[in-house]
Formats: structure tokens, sequence, C-alpha cells
């Protein structure tokens, strides 16, 4: 009860104590220590493989930590029936992990029908969803995941995962595979929507500049460590090698930019740069 | 009885027997489903198992159909022989494509899907009932197709122990030398096969369009499955209380082996009960290898069959060779009651014994009269013998022994009745067929003297089962009258009525009993 208290006080949604994961003598993450407040959306940032989407596992526990403690709202995972952890923390995945061989209707309308609602409930929330990612009910209800683009997909997932109203929302590269432009479209949306709904939101990403669209902090991963974690103004002056590394990334796109406004004097040289 | 029968006076009968094969098919296919799917899903569940399990599951399937009809008799014990056994081995058969697609389908789920199910809180049950079952079920549906289309092919085989089904068309066919009958066996099991087939593949087509919106299957399986188990199960209860009933009451359930002269004689003894007691009969024909045998005194599931003298001593009692007919008798007679609770009635009068033949044109042409007589010509000769006759004591190799007989080439094993077929055809030159079979005359064959007296006497006697005498001794009475009343003239003439003349075994049986005992 103490725990539950100080925890609430402090505000954090989910806290990492001294959580460490090994499977067959690898460890995949290990000194994690930090904690989620609520309302905040934090971007876990890393290379593939760096451990952030374990860490991100850990949470609603589809992974379990083989060392150290896994808080959500004040309370241990472990100490959490199970199933009634997961219900109460949306999950999106890259490519959404839609069932295909029911309606984005009964998609949505999936854990809802679980906690066994009532069908008129069950509709008017799912029709609520829909509105609110911008798929209006009366065209995409009936459809089936086959049926939709991969923008449209990633919306039914952001959809399904709300469905239970949960506090907490973890987000594993959920635009990884749609295109640039409609990425941008859906980030955009999920940043109005975070404000719009308070939620805490845990973002899994290897897109710097995903991170910084969406983040209130950044964390960045390497090699199974928790390296940085700052808010996005701070992050951008790290020391880090692997943060230098990312904004690195950033400069790429930078430097097209330059090029598209620093008229065909620069555009020359770096065609004959590149020949 | 011919192809013209089957398709005029006979249909009746072949659609009973299309709707027995069926039967067969859909109660094994229905129980290996019942329990292939949930253990296929067991495996998906404890991976450490599916090794194990699938590599049992193979060795079944690789088990030739025959054999295994034969390891299960002394296994079901009294259930040894009929439906219960066959749908067994169908379902053992049909185990191994429904667990293998159920797991191969089940873990071809995408793990994002299954991982999105488990990330939003759903518990393994609904997991596997609404995401691993309806995304599977495509590939368990191919799974169940091809355990049906091999269960209906395989269940012809089935008619050697009794089970019927279309297999009793071909197995008479074979017997009887009637490619017709084959045919009229063989023409309706195939189609059967692709109705199956197309059938579910339309199913499996079905639950295949799982992005269209009339696409629910997540709920006819959850129905389907309690479904066919409750149905399979009620089918089994059905068939054992049928078998109980078999030999209760006043019921007599006479035997046979599954050759023409037998279900002759079968159908002798049933006739001869059913019109001097008020005794039910129940006929189980066509029982293959020492099946009525067992069925006798093992099981008691048959009461009374015709079985001869010689084939008990040694097959069956495994004595030494006898060649005096009376002392063959008294030993026979002597040994059963106490080891087998059965006792030997008199004799009916003729002697089937190994006839070993060749083509009448070569027996003119080299002078053939005895088998002594082949021997220099041995060399030269192909022979061909019976399954029987190749693995019995008192068959090829004392038989070979006995006349120093050296073929060139050693001799080809295969079913009886082809034997007859390979020799009118000149594919083989002798073969050992039985003394009464009437095509001899037909096909013009000539029976060689057995001069060195190799071959025990096989009188036909009928063999009854103590305790069955003892509930009906009105049986034993009405047996008696048959006594030494059918030669071996008769006998070949009455093989030949069906054999050649393809006349019904009943109407000639009852022609035999009209002319002993007139009504």
């Amino acid at each position: 009860m103490a725990e539950a208290a100080s925890a609430a006080a402090s505000g954090a949604a989910i806290e990492l104590r001294g959580v460490e994961l090994e499977i067959g003598g690898r460890l995949l993450v290990r000194d994690l220590d930090f904690s989620v407040a609520a309302g905040e959306t934090l971007v876990l940032l890393g290379r593939s493989g760096s451990g952030k989407t374990t860490t991100l596992k850990l949470v609603n526990r589809l992974r379990e930590a083989t060392r150290g403690e896994v808080r959500v709202e004040g309370k241990a995972v472990t100490a959490w029936d199970t199933i009634a952890l997961r219900r109460r923390i949306g999950y999106v995945i890259q490519e959404t992990g839609l069932f295909p061989h029911v309606d984005v209707e009964q998609n949505v309308g999936l854990v809802p029908r679980l906690e066994k609602w009532p069908e008129a409930r069950i509709r008017a929330r799912v029709h609520e969803l829909l509105d609110l990612v911008g798929l209006p009910p009366a065209t995409y209800a009936r459809r089936f995941p086959a049926e939709l683009s991969g923008g449209q997909r990633q919306r039914v997932g952001v959809a399904r995962a709300l469905a239970l109203d949960p506090p907490i929302v973890l987000m594993d590269e959920p635009f990884g595979a749609v295109d640039p432009l409609t990425r941008l479209d859906l980030q955009r949306e999920l940043s109005a929507l975070a404000q719009k709904i308070h939620k805490t939101i845990v973002f899994v990403t290897h897109d710097v500049a995903e991170a910084f669209a969406l983040a209130t902090r950044i964390g960045l991963f390497h090699e199974g460590r928790l390296v940085e974690l700052a808010e996005p103004a701070a992050f951008a002056r790290s020391r880090h090698p692997e943060a230098v590394a990312f904004m690195e990334t950033l400069d790429a796109s930078g430097a097209a930019l330059a090029l598209r406004d620093g008229g065909p004097d620069r555009a020359a040289r770096g065609g004959e740069a590149a020949g | 009885m011919k192809l013209a029968d089957v398709l005029g006076s006979g249909r009746a009968e072949l659609l009973a027997l299309t709707a027995e094969h069926l039967l067969l098919v859909v109660l094994a296919a229905g129980a290996a489903v019942a329990i292939g799917v949930p253990v296929g899903i067991l495996l998906t569940r404890r991976p450490s198992l599916s090794r194990p399990v699938l590599a049992v599951a193979n060795v079944l399937q690789t088990v030739p159909s025959l054999a295994l009809f034969g390891f299960l008799i002394p296994v079901l014990g009294s259930y040894g022989i009929g439906r219960l056994p066959a749908i067994i081995a169908l379902f053992l058969y049909s185990l191994l494509p429904i667990i293998r697609n159920t797991y191969a389908g089940i873990q071809g789920v995408d793990a994002g899907v299954r991982e999105a199910g488990r990330g939003l809180g759903m518990t393994d049950w609904q997991l596997l009932t609404m995401v691993d079952l309806p995304l599977a079920a495509t590939v368990i549906t191919a799974g169940v197709r091809v355990a049906t289309v091999i269960s209906i092919g395989t269940a012809t085989v089935a008619a050697a122990i009794g089970a019927g089904g279309l297999g009793t068309y071909i197995f008479r066919g074979l017997r009887m030398n009637d490619t017709g009958l084959i045919l009229a066996g063989a023409v309706p099991a195939a189609v059967m096969a692709l109705v199956a087939d197309a059938l579910l593949g339309l199913a499996e087509k079905r639950l295949g369009r799982t992005r269209r919106h009339d696409a629910r299957p997540s709920v006819a399986l959850r129905a389907a499955l309690p479904a066919t188990a409750t149905a399979v199960l009620a089918g089994l209860l059905l068939l054992a209380w049928a078998g109980q009933r078999g030999s209760g009451g006043g019921r007599v359930v006479v035997g046979s082996k599954d050759f023409t002269e037998q279900v002759l004689m079968g159908e002798l003894l049933a006739q001869a009960i059913e019109r001097h007691t008020g005794l039910e009969v129940e006929r189980r024909f066509e029982l293959g290898g020492d099946l009525a045998h067992r069925a006798l005194v093992a099981s008691g599931e048959v009461d009374v069959y015709v079985e001869y003298t010689g084939t008990a001593l040694l097959s069956i009692l495994k004595h030494p060779a006898e060649t005096d007919a009376a002392r063959v008798l008294e030993i026979v007679r002597a040994e059963y009651p106490g080891r087998f609770g059965a006792e030997w009635l008199a004799p009916l009068g003729f002697d089937n014994t190994f006839a070993v033949l060749v083509r009448g044109e070569d027996a003119r042409r080299l002078g053939l009269k005895t088998i002594s007589d082949v021997v220099p010509h041995a060399t030269s000769f192909r022979a061909a013998f019976g399954q029987d006759f190749m693995s019995r004591e008192d068959g090829y190799p004392g038989f070979a022994r006995a006349y120093a007989l050296r073929f060139t080439d050693p001799p080809r094993e295969m079913d009886l009745s082809l034997t007859y077929r390979a020799l009118a055809s000149k594919q083989v030159d002798l073969i050992a067929g039985n003394s009464t079979d009437g095509l001899i005359e037909k096909l013009d064959l000539v029976q060689l003297e057995d001069d060195r007296h190799y071959f025990p006497p096989y009188q036909a006697a009928p063999v009854l089962r103590q305790a069955a005498g003892r509930s009906h001794p009105e049986v034993a009475e009405a047996l008696q009258a048959l006594a030494g009343r059918i030669d071996e003239r008769a006998m070949r003439r009455a093989n030949l009525a069906v054999d050649g003349e393809r006349r019904d075994p009943k109407r000639v049986a009852a022609e035999i009993l009209d002319r002993i005992a007139p009504r």
C-alpha cells in the first residue's frame, strides 16, 4: 500500500527498477532503471536488437524479467492478474497484428467483447473510436483488414488498442511499415490524440525524426542498456556517441533541405561530389 | 452374380454396401477429427511432444492395411472382426494427416497476430478459438480431406475382416475371376472418393475466404467439434451394442472363409438351420485367413462354420502330417472340445485337398498325369501359389521337398484366385488350387495326382461352438441331415455354378438342400 501511495504521489505510471532479462545466457536488457510519468509520451529510440521492444514486452508481461522489478501503476506486474494487466494497457505493434479473418468492427470491438460488454455499447464505442482515428464507421466498419491501406490498418490498430480506454498505451514501431507521407500524417494525428486523450504512451522507434515529432522525453537504447533519457532539447545536445550517431541521420535530411534551399550552385557541387 | 445382376436385382445390395462403406469412413474420420484436432492443438502448446507424437502417427500410417487389420484381431479380442476393427484401423490411418495439419496450421498463424492477441489480454483459450483455429481452419480441413480420401480407399480392404462395404464386391470379383464385379466395387468407391474430395475442397475454399463478410468460421468450428465428438461416441456405442447382440438370444451366427465353396457351405448351413429350427441366422461370411476359426474359438462371434480336417490338424493344432483320413478326423474330434470348446459334426462328404494344376493342353502334350511327371519339366515351368499355400506347414516347402521339385525361378506368391487367371493366360504353368474348384473344369485345367501322398486329407465338416450347441441342440440335429450328402463332383459343380455361371450362391445352396432333404 505504501508503495502504491508513493508511486501515485510520484505520478509514475510505469517504473523499472534494476531490471534485467537473460535468455539462454544472453542479456537482452540490463540495468534498466527509469520511470514513465502519467500522461507523458516516452519514445524509446535505438537500433534493431538494442532492447527497446523487449523492454516494452516486459511492461505488459509478454516477457518476464529475470532480475529487478517492473511496476505498473505502483503494483509489480507479477502481482497483477496477467489478463487484467494487459487489458489495462493498450498494445499496438508493427503491421498492427489485426485479425485478418474478422472485419474492422470486430477487430476494434475485440477486447470489449472479451469483457462481455453489451453489444449496443460495443457498437457505440467502436464507432466513437473509428471517428477518433479518422475512419468514418459507415465506410470502414464492415471492411476486412485486407481491404484497407497500410495507413488505415495502423489507425484501426490504434483504435483497437484504445477500446477499453486504457491509461497506458504501448506502441512498437506502429508506423514502421507505411510510406513516409502517411507516416507523417499518422505522427501528427497521434500527437494530437495524445494531448486530447491524455494517455501514458511508450513508443518504440528507430527513426530519430519520429522520436522528435512525438516525444515528451526520448530514451536511447544501446546494446541492452538505456544510455540516455532526456527531453528532446537536451537529447539533441547529448554527447553520447550513439545519440550523436542518431542525430547525424537528422543532419542528412538537414543537408537535403539545405540543398533544396541553397540554390543551383550547391546542388551542382553536390552532384560533382556524387559523380 | 455378375455385373448386370449388381445393377439390376442387386441394386439394393449395392446401395447397402455403399451405405456401409460410407458409415465406416464417416465414423472413422469423425473419430479422427475428434481426437486428432485436440492432439494437434496440444502439440502446439507442448512443442516438445510434437516430435514423438508425429513419429508414432507416421509409423502407424506406413503399416500395410491388411497387416494392421490382422494385428487388431488379437488386440481387440471379442470385437476382432467386423466393423469395429475396421473403423479403428481407418481411424488410425486418418490420424496423421489431421494431427499434422492441425499442428502445422496453427504453427503457421502469423506470429504478429498471435502476439497482438496475447498483448491485448486474450486468454490462451480465447486465442485458440478466436485466432488459431479460425486461421488454421483451411489447413485443418485439407488434412481432413486427405484423411477421408485415404479412408475411402482403405475401407475396401476392410471387407477381408467382415466389415462389409464396397470391398465385398472387389474380393468377390477377385475370387470369381469376374472383372465386372471388381469394377462394381471399385468404381463406386472411386466415385465416393472423388465426391468427398470435391465437397471437402469446397469447404476448404469457403473457410479460406476469411476476408469476406459472411465468414464466421470460429462459431461454426466451436459448434462442429462437440457435435462431431458426440456423433462419433454415439456411433461407437451403437456398434458395440450391435456387436454384443450378435451371439445372444435366439440367434445362430454362421461363418465362412473367404472363398466360393465356403460361402456356399455357409449358405447351406444357414438355410438348413433356418428350415429346420425357428432360430434366426446371422451370416458372417467371407472371413479371410483363419479369422473364421478365431471368431469361433476366441470370441464366440461365430457359432458354426465348415472347417477342413487337414487344416485343423496342421495349421490349427500344429500336428505332424497324417495321410489317413479316419485318423485325422479322430484326432481333431478328440482335441477340439478340450482346447477350443468346439465339436466336429459329421463330415459333409467331400474332400477339398490341394490340387496341383496345369493347363489341359500342357498335360496332353507332355503326358502329365501325376505330380512326379512334372519333375523333369520343372526347370522350364513357372509356378505361382496363394499366400496360404506358400506359408503353411503342409504347403509349398514340404511339397517341394516331397517331390524334389526344383523351379528355376522361385514361385510367385499371389492371391489364390489370381493364380487361376495367371495359369489360364499362360503367365505361369503350375499352380496349387483346390480339388473342388469349379474353375478346374471351366478353364480346362488338369489336376495332377498326388502320387506320393503328400497332401493330407481335407474332409469338410461343420464345427460347432459347444456353448451354442448346448443352448440350441436343434442346430446339430439340423446339420446332421447333411452328413455325407455332398461329394466332390457335387461340390465342383456347385462351385462352377457360382464361379463360372455367375449364379447366386444362395440359390445354388438352396438347390443342394432341396436335393438332400426335399421340403
